[in-house]
């Protein structure tokens, strides 16, 4: 009697941390977390070029950036250390007319980029990234001038107002063959 | 006095380690639903070069990636030699597939989202800009403008 009175023993359930632990460790090691990141870029519609070679005579504008098979960077017909890019570049587009080498404003302002077709991908991102963090910076520049706030934290539609001020026209002529 | 020494006396209780299980279920589950899976096995070398001033790629569903790089594995540099390639989804492409690949990525997404497809270029810290620029040629060509280079970011 006293024996179908008893209730079914309880399942064990001490080792049910121990499953749930090695299955946790499996996703902790086979996860990988990495977010995409990389350097937007827009590439222009096809027959723009013509456009853009001709506006080649008007030279003050323009600042021509060639990376040679070799990996050395010309600016402005110079050689140059890639650590002065950054610098250089800023200097070329905050200009606002005082040096008459140097451009107008910085809305007419345009980076010309030229590399060859041995140049090394490295050293092309090198030069990418010297020149988009030359514009960001400006653009902070700006943005803590005009709304005391860093360009990235400013809403939407004053972006677009610092973007207008500093746009950024990276314009790429064709490789060349050597 | 006496009653301090009572106290002294009862063991501390243990803790329970009852809700243990469901802490640890939460994380896995946290993890689980984080995992990205690899999609595409690596048939090229592939280091990224290193930038400071990246941006997030958002919306993975909306980015087609073009890999390229040197054969990856010994076998394989064997077979293809050692010059750079691109990789499309699982396998070696040429320069001239990438408009069909775009296409073809194209069609796989809803119509409304076609203008917001990116190209990232996954592109080997060794590889020349040569091969690069034909395939920015060919991107343009299959009106694929938003392109991303996609790099690792460095601490600034």
């Amino acid at each position: 009697m006293a024996r179908s009175n008893r209730s079914i023993p309880e399942i064990n359930a001490g080792s049910m941390a121990d499953i749930a632990f090695l299955l946790l460790i499996f996703f902790l090691v086979t996860t990988t977390m990495d977010v995409d990141t990389g350097i937007a870029r827009k590439l222009p519609v096809l027959d723009e070029e013509q456009e853009i070679e001709d506006m080649q005579g008007n030279d003050r504008n323009i600042y021509e950036v060639y990376v040679n098979a070799r990996d050395a960077l010309l600016v402005e017909e110079e050689k140059m250390n890639i650590d002065d890019l950054r610098a250089g570049a800023k200097e070329f587009l905050n200009n606002n007319g005082r040096n008459p080498k140097l451009s107008d404003n910085p809305e007419k302002a345009i980076i010309s980029l030229q590399n060859s077709r041995g140049t090394s991908y490295e050293m092309y991102i090198a030069v990418q990234n010297e020149l988009t963090a030359a514009y960001n910076e400006l653009r902070d520049q700006a943005a803590l001038q005009k709304y005391s706030l860093n360009y990235t934290e400013l809403p939407k539609d004053k972006k677009r107002v610092i973007r207008k001020m500093y746009p950024m026209k990276i314009s790429e002529a064709e490789p060349f063959k050597q | 006095m006496s009653k301090f020494k009572k106290n002294k006396k009862s063991k501390l209780a243990p803790i329970s380690t009852a809700s243990l299980p469901d802490i640890v279920f939460m994380l896995l589950f946290f993890f689980m639903v984080t995992t990205v899976m690899r999609e595409t096995e690596m048939l090229v070398e592939n280091i990224l070069p290193q930038a400071t001033e990246v941006k997030k790629l958002e919306r993975k569903s909306l980015v087609s990636y073009i890999y390229i790089g040197s054969p990856k594995g010994n076998n394989r540099k064997i077979k293809y030699g050692k010059e750079a390639k691109i990789q499309l989804n699982d396998a070696y492409g040429r320069v001239a597939d990438i408009q069909s690949f775009i296409i073809a990525e194209r069609e796989t997404r809803a119509e409304e989202e076609v203008p917001l497809l990116t190209t990232s270029i996954k592109a080997d810290v060794n590889v020349k800009m040569g091969i690069v620029s034909d395939i920015k040629q060919e991107l343009r060509k299959a009106q694929a403008y938003k392109i991303n280079y996609s790099t690792r970011k460095e601490e600034k």
